[in-house]
This record gives C-alpha cells, structure tokens and sequence, in this order.
C-alpha cells in the first residue's frame, strides 16, 4: 500500500535543507512505518532532488517522524534555479512511498 | 509585571504567517476572537533585504508592504477591543513603521495609542567590520563586502517584553525570532524569568505552532480524499489560549472556516523544524521530543510537554547579499506527441544557448508537467502527459545576459517544435541569504515610543 493511506506530510525549508515529516494517521502504526520508512529509503525515493544526507528523528509520542535532508534545494531557496525552490511538494512524493500493509495494530 | 493566578488564561491570535497573507482573518480574529494579543508574522528569511532595497530608494520606508492596509483594518477594531498588536512588519526600518502606524492611527481618529519600534537587529556594520564566515558555505563574509545588503541578527523576546511592559499597545520589530513575537506577551503576562528554561521551550512551542497562522487551522493540509477540510475557501486563523504553566489550546473563531485537529497540530509542530530535541532560540534550545498534542473537543486541541535547555551564547545573523540574476522563460506544447516535442524545445534551447555564447554559470531544464519537480525517476512513472511546459533557467551575473535565456524560449514560437503557445520570460535580481553566529553581546536591542 502507498505510505499515503497510513501518514500524512508537510515539508518546510532552511537554507539548503528540507524537513519532511511522516505523521502517523493512527499512532499504533508508529513502529511498523519506523521499520519500513527508514533514512535509506527515503534518500532512493527522491534520489534526483536529494544530494546529501538524509537523518531521521523519532517522536513516539505523537507517533511521527522528521526527516532532514540536506542539499535537496539546489543551493538554497533564495539562489535555486528550481521551479519549487522551497521544494514544498516534497511530502506529496514521499507519500507514494509503497509500505507493507500492517499485519496486525501494534501497540506503540 | 502582572502576579498570575493558576486559571488565568492568555489569549493570541495570529493574524499572518508571511508578508502577502490574507488580512481578513486577521479582522475577524480581532472582532470575535476576544484577544489579548493579536501578532503578526510577516518577514521570511529574503523578506527584509527587498525592505532594506526600498529604504535606499526611500529612508522613510523598508516596512512591510501591507502595513498600511493591515492597520488600516485592524487598528480600529483593536483599540476598541483592547487588543495589543505585536509584529515583526517593522522590516528593515521599525521607527519609520511606528510613524507610519501612528500616522494612520491619527487620520482613523484614534488617540491615545503607544506605538514601539523595536531597533537594534541590523548589525551591517558589526558584521562588514568583523572577521566572520557564513555558517553554510564556509566563505569569509569580507570577499562579499559591496554585496552585502542586510545583515540583521535574530532578536529574542525581551525587547519586546521592555516595550510592553513600558505600556505599548503596538509593537513592531525587524528581525526577531518567530517564536519570540508570541513568547514576548506570555513572559510579559505571566512572569516568566528569561532562565526558566521549560517554560521558554514550551512557549516556543506555542509561537511554533502559532507562527504561520492558517497553517494550523486548516491551511496547507488538505488532500481531498485523505485530508478534507471544510470552508477552506473561508479559512480562520488560530487563537491559541496559553495557561500559566504554559500549556496552550489551539483553537479558532467557531463560525470561521477549517479545522484544529491533532493532525494539523502535528503537521505545523514539526514543520521547518530538524532536530526536534535541539530547536535554537535566541532565548531557549526548544525541545519538542516530550509534546503530546490531545483533541479536547472539536476544534480544541491542547499541547503540553515542550521544554528547554540554556541558550547559546550567539545570536544567528541573516546576511542577504546581490547574487547574480536568474532567467526564466516558458512555454507550453499539447496534444499527441507533446512531450516529444518539449523535449525537442529544450534541446534546442540547449544548443542555441551554446551557439550564440550566453554566459550562464548554471543551467535547468524542465519539463512541467513532467520532471520539474522531483526530476525524471519518479516522474517519469506516469503516463504520456496530454500537455507539458517547457522551462529554461539559467544564472547569469548580468541582466543583460538573463535576458537573453528568456529570449531563447520565446524564439520557440516561430524557430522551435509546433503548436508552442504561451510564452512567458522573466528576469529577476538574486538576492542571497547565508547566515553567521555573531557574540550576544555585540547585539544590542533597544525600543522608541510614539505615541498618538
């Protein structure tokens, strides 16, 4: 299944990094996206936007993660050549991420 | 200083999230909101370098842009509800953003009103005079020396504070942290010492949250489908109900349109954020780790758990400097064989740019539609599109030059593919921006009042 139908998104933008979250829709799938939606898959997903290194932070409690990507805004938002130079629709793409359908609801 | 009693509640409103946004919210906010505080947030990271550009051209302007219409709507409305109103609209020229406000106060026939202009963030001269160098690409700030347009260091709340607690029923700032717009009026309210460092990351996260007004309510978040939101074309921006021990209710107008959900709550805490344990403030490190974000009712939604650890001895410095020009032009192909033939347009740009020498340093081909997004990998996946739009972008160190790149697309018309149609071109100045960590003590906020 798309990572669309389990999470939702939002990028943001400083200087030549991006943040893009993953939220969970239901908390309970925190760890089953945690297993499946890691740093390497992320970086493959938007090889061609991406040039840096891709971290990620975990925040359980609201059962959401942070990804920060660095060089993914051609040299910055106020110098990029690129048509979305805040690189905002980001998110969008990382949701049609492909994700296991979750076997069962596990507990967080 | 105000001794707060346990259920006292504070009351924010956020009247923008950035210089052009809607104002009618921040009218309706102001009329039914029942306010303390109504901020608005209005200066991106370029935003005061195009301020600092005007107030070359004009040494009583360099504020926002909308400034007069803003308070031409919301100042009457304010004053008589008692309402104080706290923003960073001041832009690369504060004092003559208060004189400005006070001029219009005068001409609505309101009296009575004190006006502050907080000052002491443009550091040009501090920084040009040092031996700095830009944080991201390692450069030492003298090479850019006639480049440089604005320098202005991140002021935190306490400017502010000094000015509403000398009675300002207006503030207006140039560069100060986001945040700091709304932790400024909690502090202010309830007391809060500038070392008590839990409270100060929980109030961040209430200035976080707050910051970029319909982003919260609605605003951003739907994806029709999976994320519906209701009277978005009527969207209200957030009213944020802050108690003593910090912890805040993020709500809205009821008859206004959106949502305050858990959701759209998580989205805006984690936005523009990258590690979420260490958030830099001018007046806190924020940690977001511990928040937990509860539906309370419809439209109630209460965060807590935001905390703090010392502040860093610097402040970071915006550094804006001219970078060149970029030029852009575009046009559209549709029909059967449409990416065929934008992909011939482009290539042909490609060489006639060659060809007739245009000194570009870099170059960007897209097809919209197609790649221009996220690149040919991922959106290459997808089906012959039934219209694509070609772009060319090219950075040039003349304007001269980035005419040129645009005339190349446009020359499409009768020299490239069939059927182009819809030519723009467009030239524009880059104006930079890098940042440095300059010592605290270098910067030195202060406050004037006018007063009407």
């Amino acid at each position: 299944m798309k990572l669309r139908e389990l999470a939702h998104s939002r990028t943001g933008d400083k200087g030549n990094t991006l943040n893009v979250s993953v939220i969970c829709y239901d908390v309970r799938d925190y760890r089953h996206l945690l297993q499946h939606v890691t740093p390497e898959r992320v970086k493959a997903h938007l090889s061609d936007v991406v040039r840096g290194e891709v971290t990620r932070y975990e925040l359980p409690l609201i059962g959401a993660m942070n990804f920060v990507l660095k060089e993914a805004l051609g040299g910055g938002v106020t110098r990029s050549l690129a048509l979305d130079a805040h690189g905002k629709s980001l998110s969008s793409a990382l949701m049609d991420l492909e994700v296991p359908v979750p076997d069962e609801v596990q507990q967080p | 200083m105000n001794t707060a009693n346990s259920s006292r509640v504070v009351r924010l409103g956020a009247g923008a999230g950035y210089s052009g946004d809607r104002i009618d919210p921040a009218v309706e906010l102001a009329t039914h909101g029942a306010l303390d505080y109504l901020v608005f947030e209005c200066l991106a990271e370029r935003t005061i370098a195009l301020a600092q550009q005007a107030r070359r051209q004009d040494p009583e302007n360099g504020y926002d842009p909308l400034l007069e219409a803003r308070m031409h709507a919301v100042l009457p409305i304010a004053k008589r509800n008692g309402v104080r109103i706290v923003s960073n609209m001041g832009a690369a020229n504060p004092l003559a953003a208060a004189r400005k406000t006070a001029a219009i106060a005068r001409e609505l026939g309101l009296g009575g009103l004190k006006i502050a202009a907080v000052t002491g963030d443009e550091v040009f001269d501090v920084v040009r005079g040092g031996d700095y160098r830009f944080e991201e690409s390692g450069d030492a700030v003298a090479g850019f020396d006639e480049r440089i347009v604005s320098a202005n260091a991140y002021l935190g709340a306490a400017p502010i504070v000094a000015a509403l607690q000398a009675g300002a029923d207006v503030v207006l700032t140039g560069r100060a942290a986001d945040p700091s717009l709304f932790t400024a009026p909690l502090i202010h309210e309830f007391g809060w010492a500038f070392d008590d460092w839990d409270r100060l990351g929980q109030a961040t996260v209430v200035g976080h949250l707050m910051e970029c007004a319909g982003q919260i309510t609605g605003g951003y978040f739907a994806d029709p489908g999976f994320k519906d939101v209701a009277g978005l074309a009527r969207l209200g921006f957030p009213i944020g109900e802050v108690s003593a021990d910090g912890s805040v209710v993020i709500t809205k107008v009821a008859h206004a349109g959106g949502f305050v959900t858990a959701a759209t709550c998580k989205e805006q805490l984690l936005y523009e954020i990258h590690d979420p344990s260490r958030y830099l403030q001018p007046d806190v490190v924020a940690d977001f780790t511990q928040v937990r974000v509860v539906e309370e009712a419809k439209d109630r939604v209460r965060v807590t758990g935001g905390r703090g650890t010392p502040r860093t001895p610097t402040l970071k410095v915006s550094v804006a400097y001219v970078d060149g020009y970029i030029g852009e032009g575009q046009i559209s192909y549709g029909g059967p064989g449409a990416l065929a033939r934008g992909r011939l347009a482009l290539e042909i740009v490609r060489e006639r740019l060659t060809m007739t020498g245009v000194d570009v340093s870099e170059l960007r081909f897209d097809l919209i539609g197609v790649d221009s997004l996220y690149g040919s990998s991922l959106g290459g996946r997808s089906g012959e599109p039934y219209e694509v739009r070609a772009r060319v972008a090219g950075r040039t160190t003349s304007k001269a030059e980035a005419i040129r790149v645009g005339n190349e697309v446009e020359t499409l018309y009768t020299n490239g593919p069939a059927g182009g149609g819809g030519v723009t071109k467009s030239t524009r100045e880059v104006v930079a921006v890098q940042s440095v960590l300059l010592p605290r003590d270098l910067v030195q906020p202060t406050f004037t009042i006018v007063e009407v």
